[in-house]
């Protein structure tokens, strides 16, 4: 046996009730490395990391920490055995200073009291070791996400911590923060500590990972070093099966060749969240928005489907003056808006799959014209066999499904209203890689059906795929479109960017 | 094959409220022999069981209301109690036309009962307008009409306990005509089936519970939620109000201090009792009626077994503490896991075979 191995799993099982998530599943951290946990959703990584970390325990196999065998029946267990994990979102406490979270329950004491003098002088010397640029006396609800994410890191490596697992940190961050994580994982790695890093994008992967390890339904696929494992095989492992269609889908897209508006917006605006933007959205058309984060892509769709209801402008739908006060209003004309938190504003985690794909239609037909039980199973069974959509029954919860069948549903319970207008605000996030192409494929087909479909995303590759035109967004405003030749990832760029001569 | 999962997950969700009402009857059969033993006296129907079942009704018509607003808001309207007392004094302040005791109805029985529902309804609109619109805690929202309820029921009866002497108001919490089964009975059954036919042939039911579960997201599939949340308060106080006059027909009075005092902490115990949780989001109407029964047969059998009525809340403390605990996310994990261990030590010793 190796013996610079911190941690070692061995044929760990975990079943939950009709869904055996784990099954006699190995993994081995060594000292000093970065180790991605791959697999798509549903493969088995969360549950894996959460039996590690004891909030979930298992029924069969060993954990073994350098060398002694142990059992963690908690978070907090976990941590006194030196095992630190930083979420996806941040779970400290927001209105507390830096100081005091990187602290907290275990704050340095003087006669019984908390001495603030040697905490704060603790915790910048911390975060200047850790090259973080943050003061010990700020507000954490102050700092980036970024930041916030790195103080995370710091009380966990302050810990003393000898693993530190990392679930999807970098989903919310923009490029220049996932770059300054990476030092830091990076540094980290240097004194000797052993990171797991889940992730879903391929390219991080590849940048700070030394090796990988792949699930695939509850079921180890196997251990690889990063370099003996070019990208498209380690697709293939997650999917299970060969991997070619990725490249092009726009292929067999129809060029669109009159235009035909359906939703056009002419000034419409509204205050503290976006400035006055004009926008068209023509039937058969894929449009994309692009911008950072946070630049307005999702507030601008928000306003034209009223979410946050407009202050200024005017709506034309189909040609026509509408007014639109709330969501359904904008419904009733034919619009559906797929929201950019799918666990916030998007599922209603305790209801069916059924309940989950008929409520826009019910809502849509008012509250006295019940669908009868068989039209909405019939409705239900369309979707989840159009959509492929992986549910023990559709009287499942929708919150035991994986996040990639949840965001499946939320499509089809927008179909089933049959909207002329849809809007996807990251439709693809979280999601793994097979189900990605699934729906840019699918978006496709809808547009080549005649709907006019707006489509927000991250990734650039993605939409550039998908789009015929994009909208770029900086700083709560639409600063310009992109058509044609200007649509490739450096025109795009640079156009978010901004600088030259887009506007 | 599908049907009989559905079946199982309807049964498993009454399967705990089932147990505790059978539980509780099952204590008074061993100490009360003639527990079930229903004669007939004089023209009516008498028998413990019969006045567990009559008793109960008020409790089951708040009970109703109770579920609804805690499915769609997330908290309890915990002024049912107070709002039932100004129903009965509407009602009744109407009846006698202001005067202390009457033998006679000054305005007809109809408009009386009419106008003390509308009373409750509008204190059940106050409560949604805090909670729904103005985004209030349910707790604190309806904690002002709590205390204030009982005061302006007095205001109305003028500070007297107004006395309606007259046979035909007394129908509501006695008999009808030769009818030897109470009326209240009757009224809760109503009230039950009005309900029921309400939730399934309309949407209500899907949206409370879609609100309930997630507001945000509620509203942008079109629900109104602010709607929705303000309409179950109504129902509520209308549930109120008719549970107001039934006890005020009972004691054929209005009397503000004590038309159904306490009563609502044993509606917000038998929505628990029920099997829903507090917290709002899905709900099941018919094991909070269960709960209800069982509250009321809880009471009837320790009041029977001569525990006083000041001991009484120390019992169902007791109750209620199983009933928590049973219920509670942290022993249904351990359940859970107990079976799961079971299951796959069996698989594996299968395996070995």
């Amino acid at each position: 046996m190796e013996n610079n191995v911190v941690l070692d799993m061995k044929d760990v099982s975990k079943t939950f009730p009709g869904v055996k998530a784990l099954q006699h599943v190995d993994f081995k951290l060594r000292k000093g490395e970065i180790h991605a946990l791959m697999g798509e959703n549903g493969a088995g990584k969360s549950t894996l990391i959460k039996v590690l970390t004891g909030v979930h325990d298992f029924e069969s196999g060993t954990i073994t920490m350098a060398g002694t065998n142990i059992v963690n029946k908690s978070p907090q267990d976990a941590q006194s055995h030196g095992i630190s994990t930083v979420y996806q979102e941040v779970n400290l406490c927001p209105n507390l200073t830096v100081a005091e979270n990187l602290f907290i329950g275990r704050e340095p004491r003087k006669f019984g009291f908390i001495d603030w003098r040697t905490m704060n002088k603790k915790s910048a010397e911390l975060l200047k070791n850790l090259d973080i640029d943050a003061n010990a006396t700020d507000k954490l609800e102050e700092c980036s996400l970024a930041k916030q994410q790195m103080i995370a890191i710091a009380r966990a490596v302050d810990m003393k911590c000898q693993v530190l697992i990392l679930d999807e940190p970098t989903s919310s961050l923009d490029d220049e923060e996932v770059e300054k994580l990476f030092v830091l994982m990076r540094r980290l790695k240097s004194e000797g500590v052993g990171i797991i890093f889940v992730t879903h994008f391929l390219e991080q992967v590849y940048e700070v990972c030394d090796r990988i390890t792949v699930l695939r339904n509850g079921t180890l696929v196997g251990e690889y070093e990063v370099a003996d494992l070019p990208r498209v095989k380690l697709v293939s492992k997650m999917m299970g099966k060969d991997f070619d269609d990725l490249a092009d889908i726009k292929g067999d897209h129809k060029k669109l060749e009159k235009f035909v508006p359906v939703i056009e917006a002419k000034g419409v605006g509204r205050k503290g969240s976006i400035k006055p933007f004009d926008f068209v959205a023509n039937k058969g058309e894929v449009v994309g928005l692009t911008g950072l984060l946070g630049s307005g892509r999702s507030e601008l769709v928000r306003a034209i489907y009223g979410a946050d209801k407009p202050d200024s402008g005017k709506i034309l739908v189909n040609g026509q003056e509408a007014k639109i006060n709330a969501p359904i209003d904008a419904m009733k004309l034919g619009m559906a808006y797929l929201p950019e938190d799918r666990k916030k504003d998007g599922i209603i985690a305790d209801l069916s799959v059924r309940e989950n794909i008929i409520l826009a239609l019910q809502a849509k037909k008012g509250m006295f014209h019940l669908m009868s039980h068989k039209e909405m199973e019939e409705a239900a069974d369309k979707y989840i066999e159009m959509l492929q959509i992986k549910t023990a029954s559709r009287e499942t919860p929708i919150k035991s499904l994986s996040g990639g069948n949840q965001q499946k549903v939320i499509i089809g319970r927008w179909l089933l209203t049959n909207p002329e207008y849809l809007i996807l605000d990251e439709p693809t996030r979280g999601i793994d890689i097979g189900t990605k192409t699934e729906i840019q494929k699918l978006v496709l087909n809808l547009a080549d059906q005649g709907m006019a479909v707006t489509f927000i995303s991250s990734e650039v590759e993605e939409m550039l795929r998908t789009c015929s035109r994009m909208g770029v967004m900086r700083d709560g405003k639409k600063v310009g479109e992109l058509t044609g030749d200007e649509l490739t990832q450096e025109g795009i760029m640079k156009a978010i960017a901004g600088g030259d001569g887009n506007e | 094959m599908n049907k009989d999962t559905l079946k199982n997950i309807t049964s498993k969700r009454l399967f705990l409220p089932i147990v505790c009402l059978i539980a509780v009857l099952l204590v008074n059969v061993i100490k009360t022999p003639d527990f079930f033993k229903i004669s007939l006296e004089n023209g009516v129907l008498s028998g413990y069981i019969i006045i567990v079942i009559n008793r109960a009704s008020e409790l089951v018509i708040l009970a109703v209301g109770m579920t609804l607003v805690t499915a769609a808001s997330g908290g309890q309207d915990i002024s049912v109690g107070a709002v039932m007392a100004v129903a009965a004094a509407v009602c009744c302040q109407i009846l006698s036309g202001g005067a202390t005791s009457v033998t006679s109805l000054a305005a007809p029985l109809i408009l009386a009962i009419i106008a003390g529902i509308l009373a409750s309804a509008l204190c059940g609109a106050f409560n949604g307008f805090l909670v729904a619109k103005l985004n209030i805690q349910p707790m604190v929202a309806t904690l002002i009409l709590f205390t204030a309820g009982r005061g302006i029921a007095q205001l109305i009866t003028k500070g007297q306990i107004t006395y309606i002497r007259v046979d035909s108001y007394k129908t509501f919490g006695g008999y009808i005509g030769k009818c030897p089964i109470p009326t209240p009975i009757f009224i809760a059954i109503i009230v039950i089936v009005i309900t029921q036919i309400i939730l399934k042939k309309t949407a209500l039911g899907l949206y409370i519970e879609s609100v309930g579960i997630n507001g945000t997201a509620s509203r942008l599939v079109g629900l109104n939620s602010t709607l929705i949340k303000f309409l179950t308060y109504v129902i509520c106080g209308i549930m109120a109000g008719i549970a107001g006059v039934v006890a005020s027909s009972r004691i054929y009075s209005a009397d503000a201090n004590n038309i159904g005092l306490n009563l609502e902490m044993d509606a917000i115990l038998a929505v628990a009792l029920g099997g829903n949780v507090l917290g709002g989001g899905k709900f099941n109407l018919m094991g909070s009626v269960i709960g209800a029964y069982t509250i009321q047969a809880l009471t009837t059998t320790l009041y029977a077994m001569n525990v006083k009525a000041d001991q009484l809340p120390v019992y169902k403390a007791i109750v209620v503490i199983i009933i928590v605990v049973l219920q509670s996310p942290v022993f249904k994990k351990f359940l859970a896991n107990q079976k799961a261990k079971k299951l796959s030590n069996t698989a594996s010793a299968e395996g070995g075979k």
